[in-house]
C-alpha cells in the first residue's frame, strides 16, 4: 500500500529536552493508525509535527511527493490536505456551526459564499447536525461541537486527518457519537492518524497501532499482533478496559 | 535641536522653578489625600444605593451617577466655581475643585465598587447571615473585602485618574503643581517648568501605572 | 431663595435663545474634535497592539514605557507643553490640533494596552485551529482572533474612550472655542449662568448616548450566550 504520510528520522527538542527521537512511521492510504502510550510520551507532539503546528528539529515528513519540512513547501497549501481535530474542539465561538465550516473554504480555497455554504451544510449533515447549522458553539453539546470541528476539517477535502484525543474532553455519554463519526470516515476511505485513550475502539477499529514511550515508537503492529506479544508493554496498555 | 532643549529642557529655568513647583506638588498631594477617601466613601454609599431594595432610590442613584459620569470634570469644576455664586454661594477655588472632583470621582468609584459587589457570590452573604452576622457586619467583614480584592486594579487605576484630574484645578487658579508650572512658564517665557511638572507627575504616577498593570495581570492570571 | 430667581439665573429663556447659536457652534467643535480623536486614537492603538505581536523584546519595552508615560501624565500638562512650547521652536500648531494630537496619543496608549490584553486572552487553540485549516497568520488575526478580542475589549475600551474624549473640554484652557469655552464666554457677557447649564446639558446629550452604545455593543456580541 502506498503511504500517504511517510515520517522519516524525525527529531524534536524543546530546549534541552528531546521529546521525539528518531521517529519513523508510514501511514498508508485509507489506514487508521493509533498512537498510544503513557502521557508525556510525545504522541501529541508527533501529531502536531505532521502539520507543523510544532516545528520538528530535524527529519522529513513526506506527504505524496512533498516534504512538509522543506523550506520551499507552502505549508498553508498543504494544511488544507491535512485535517486536524483537537481535544478542546477549538471552534470559533463568534461564528455559527455553518460559519465555522465555511471560513477556510472562503478564505483559503476562495470559494463563493453559496458554494461554501452548500459544502458546509453537506458536511454538517453527514455528521448528523442538519438541525444545527445556525447554532453557536455555546449552544451545542461537547459531542456536537466536536462533530462540527470534524466537519470543518473534512470540508476542505483532506487526504489525511490528524485527531488529537478527539473524545478526551467529552462526557462519557457523548463519546459514542464522535467514535461513530470516525468509523464512518474510515468506511469512506479516509486516512487517519489518531492519538486516543479509547483502547476498546483502537482494538476494534485501528489498522495499526504505534506504542510510544519517552519520545520513541517502541512497538508497532496490528492490534492483534500487539495483543499477542508476550511481555510487551503495549499489550497491557491496549488490553485495558477503556 | 538646541532650540528644542533650550525651550523644553532648560535646566537653569527648571532649577529656578523647582521650589515653586514643590509647593504646588504639596497642594496636589493634599488634594489627593483628601479626595481619595471622600470619593471612595461616597462611591461605596452610591454603590450600596444602586442595589437598594427601594426602587425609587435605586433609580435616583443611577441617574445621579450617570449624570456625573457623563459630564467632563472640568465642566463640573467651572459650574461649581462660576455658576453657584449666582445663588449667593461663594465657592473659593479650592473648595470648588474638591466638590466637583468629589462628585466626579465618586461616580466612577461607585461603578467599580458596584461591579465588585456583583462579583461576590450571593452565597457569601447568605452564609454570613446564617452564622448570625447582621447585614452591615456581613457586608463589612465578608462581602466587601472580597469585592475590593476583585476590583483592586480598577480602584487603583481610577485613583490615578483622580490624581491626574487635580491638575484641572490650575484652570481656576488653585496653586497646585500644574498651576505653579504654568505661572512660572508665563514669567520666564519658557516651557521647561511644565516639562518639570510633567516629570514630577511621572515620578509619582509612572510607578503607580506599572503597579496597576501588575495587579491587572495578576487578576487575569488568577 | 425663591424659584423665580433660580429660573431667572439658571434657566433664562432669553439668555438661552441669544447664545444658542454660539453654543451650537461650540458643540459642533466638540463633536468634530471628539470624532477625530476617537477615530485616530483607536486606529493608532490597534496598530500599536498589532505591532507588539512582531516587535523584538527591547522594542516592546520601549513601547511599554511610552504607553505608560502617556497613561501617567495629566492631559492638561501635555496640552500646555505643546501649545506654549512648540511655537518657540518654530512649530505653530492651532489649539484645535494641539488638543487632537494630545488626546489621540493618550487614547492610543490606553487602547493599545486594552487591545493587547484582549489579544493575549484568546486561547492558543484558536490560532492553531485556524492555522490547521491553511489560513495564514493575517487571515487568522482578521477573521478569528480580532473579532473575539474586540468583544473582550469593548467595555473597557468604550469607558476609556468616553473618559478621554471628555477632555476636549480642556480646549477652553488654551482658548479653543469648544462647547465649554463658548459657555464661559457667554456667561461673562450675559452675567447669567444659563449658558453653563446649557453646556452641561449639551455634554450629557453628546456623551450619554455613547455610554448607552457601549452597553448595546456588549449585548450584541453575546454569540448565542444569554448576556
Amino acid at each position: 500500500m502506498r503511504p500517504i504520510l511517510d515520517i522519516q528520522a524525525l527529531y524534536k527538542s524543546f530546549g534541552d529536552a528531546e521529546v521525539l527521537k528518531n521517529i519513523n512511521l508510514k501511514v498508508g492510504e485509507g489506514e487508521m493508525v493509533f498512537l498510544i502510550g503513557p502521557s508525556g510520551s510525545g504522541k501529541s507532539t508527533l501529531l502536531r509535527c505532521c502539520n507543523r503546528l510544532e516545528e520538528p528539529t530535524s527529519g522529513a515528513i513526506w506527504m505524496d511527493n512533498t516534504n512538509l519540512l522543506a523550506g520551499d513547501t507552502d505549508i498553508n497549501r498543504m494544511r488544507q490536505r491535512i485535517g486536524m481535530v483537537f481535544q478542546g474542539f477549538n471552534l470559533y465561538p463568534h461564528m455559527t456551526a455553518e460559519q465555522n465550516v465555511m471560513l477556510a473554504l472562503r478564505r483559503v480555497q476562495g470559494k463563493s459564499e453559496a458554494e461554501a455554504r452548500e459544502i458546509a451544510r453537506r458536511e454538517l449533515d453527514r455528521m448528523g447536525l442538519a438541525e444545527r447549522f445556525g447554532h453557536y458553539p455555546s449552544q451545542l453539546s461537547g459531542g456536537q461541537q466536536q462533530r462540527v470541528a470534524i466537519a470543518r476539517s473534512l470540508a476542505l477535502g483532506p487526504r489525511v486527518m490528524l485527531m488529537d484525543e478527539p473524545t478526551s474532553a467529552l462526557d462519557p455519554e457523548l463519546v459514542g457519537g464522535v467514535l461513530e463519526a470516525m468509523r464512518e470516515m474510515k468506511a469512506a476511505g479516509m486516512t487517519m492518524l489518531v492519538v486516543s485513550h479509547e483502547m476498546r475502539f483502537a482494538r476494534e477499529a485501528a489498522d495499526r497501532v504505534a506504542f510510544m514511550q519517552a519520545g520513541e515508537i517502541v512497538e508497532y503492529g496490528t492490534p492483534a499482533e500487539l495483543l499477542a506479544r508476550e511481555g510487551g508493554r503495549a499489550r497491557a496498555f491496549l488490553g485495558g478496559e477503556h | 535641536m538646541n532650540a528644542l532643549i533650550e525651550q523644553f529642557f532648560n535646566l537653569e529655568v527648571m532649577a529656578q522653578a523647582f521650589p515653586f513647583l514643590l509647593k504646588g506638588l504639596g497642594v496636589t498631594i493634599l488634594l489627593t489625600l483628601l479626595l481619595t477617601p471622600l470619593g471612595l466613601a461616597l462611591g461605596l454609599a452610591l454603590a450600596l444605593g444602586s442595589s437598594a431594595r427601594h426602587r425609587g432610590l435605586r433609580r435616583a442613584v443611577r441617574i445621579w451617577v450617570n449624570g456625573f459620569r457623563g459630564l467632563p470634570p472640568l465642566v463640573l469644576i467651572i459650574i461649581v466655581y462660576s455658576a453657584l455664586p449666582f445663588l449667593g454661594l461663594r465657592t473659593p477655588p479650592l473648595m470648588a475643585v474638591v466638590i466637583a472632583l468629589w462628585l466626579n470621582s465618586s461616580a466612577y468609584y461607585c461603578e467599580i465598587l458596584r461591579a465588585g459587589l456583583g462579583s461576590v457570590p450571593a452565597g457569601q452573604m447568605e452564609a454570613a447571615r446564617a452564622t448570625g452576622l447582621g447585614r452591615a457586619q456581613a457586608l463589612r467583614d465578608v462581602v466587601l473585602p472580597q469585592a475590593v480584592r476583585n476590583v483592586l486594579p480598577d480602584l487603583a487605576s481610577n485613583t490615578i485618574e483622580l490624581v491626574k484630574g487635580t491638575s484641572l484645578a490650575s484652570i481656576i487658579g488653585v496653586s497646585e503643581l500644574l498651576h505653579m508650572a504654568s505661572n512660572a512658564r508665563s514669567v520666564v517665557y519658557n516651557a521647561s517648568p511644565i516639562t518639570l511638572a510633567a516629570l514630577m507627575y511621572l515620578a509619582f504616577l509612572l510607578p503607580s501605572v506599572r503597579l496597576t498593570g501588575w495587579l491587572e495581570r495578576r487578576r487575569r492570571g488568577a | 431663595m425663591d424659584l423665580s430667581r433660580l429660573i431667572e439665573v439658571y434657566f433664562n429663556a432669553g439668555v438661552a435663545w441669544t447664545y444658542l447659536p454660539d453654543l451650537l457652534h461650540g458643540a459642533w467643535v466638540t463633536v468634530s474634535l471628539s470624532v477625530l480623536v476617537i477615530a485616530a486614537g483607536l486606529v493608532l492603538g490597534l496598530a500599536m497592539a498589532l505591532l507588539r505581536l512582531v516587535l523584538p523584546r527591547w522594542g516592546v519595552e520601549v513601547m511599554r514605557l511610552w504607553v505608560d508615560c502617556l497613561r501617567a501624565v495629566p492631559p492638561l500638562a501635555v496640552i500646555l507643553l505643546l501649545y506654549f512650547g512648540l511655537p518657540s521652536v518654530g512649530l505653530s500648531i492651532s489649539a484645535f490640533w494641539v488638543i487632537w494630537i494630545t488626546l489621540t496619543l493618550i487614547l492610543s496608549a490606553f487602547a493599545e494596552e486594552i487591545f493587547w490584553a484582549g489579544l493575549e486572552a484568546i486561547p492558543a487553540g484558536q490560532w492553531e485551529a485556524a492555522r490547521s485549516t491553511g489560513m495564514t497568520q493575517r487571515q487568522t488575526l482578521a477573521d478569528v482572533v480580532l473579532p473575539q478580542a474586540f468583544k473582550i475589549c469593548v467595555p473597557q475600551l468604550t469607558n476609556r474612550t468616553i473618559g478621554i474624549t471628555k477632555n476636549t473640554a480642556l480646549g477652553t484652557a488654551i482658548g479653543m472655542p469648544e462647547l465649554l469655552n463658548e459657555a464661559q464666554t457667554a456667561l461673562s457677557f450675559s452675567g447669567n449662568a444659563t449658558p453653563l447649564i446649557m453646556a452641561a446639558i449639551g455634554y450629557l446629550i453628546i456623551f450619554l448616548p455613547l455610554m448607552a452604545l457601549a452597553g448595546y455593543l456588549e449585548r450584541s456580541m453575546s454569540w448565542g450566550k444569554t448576556a
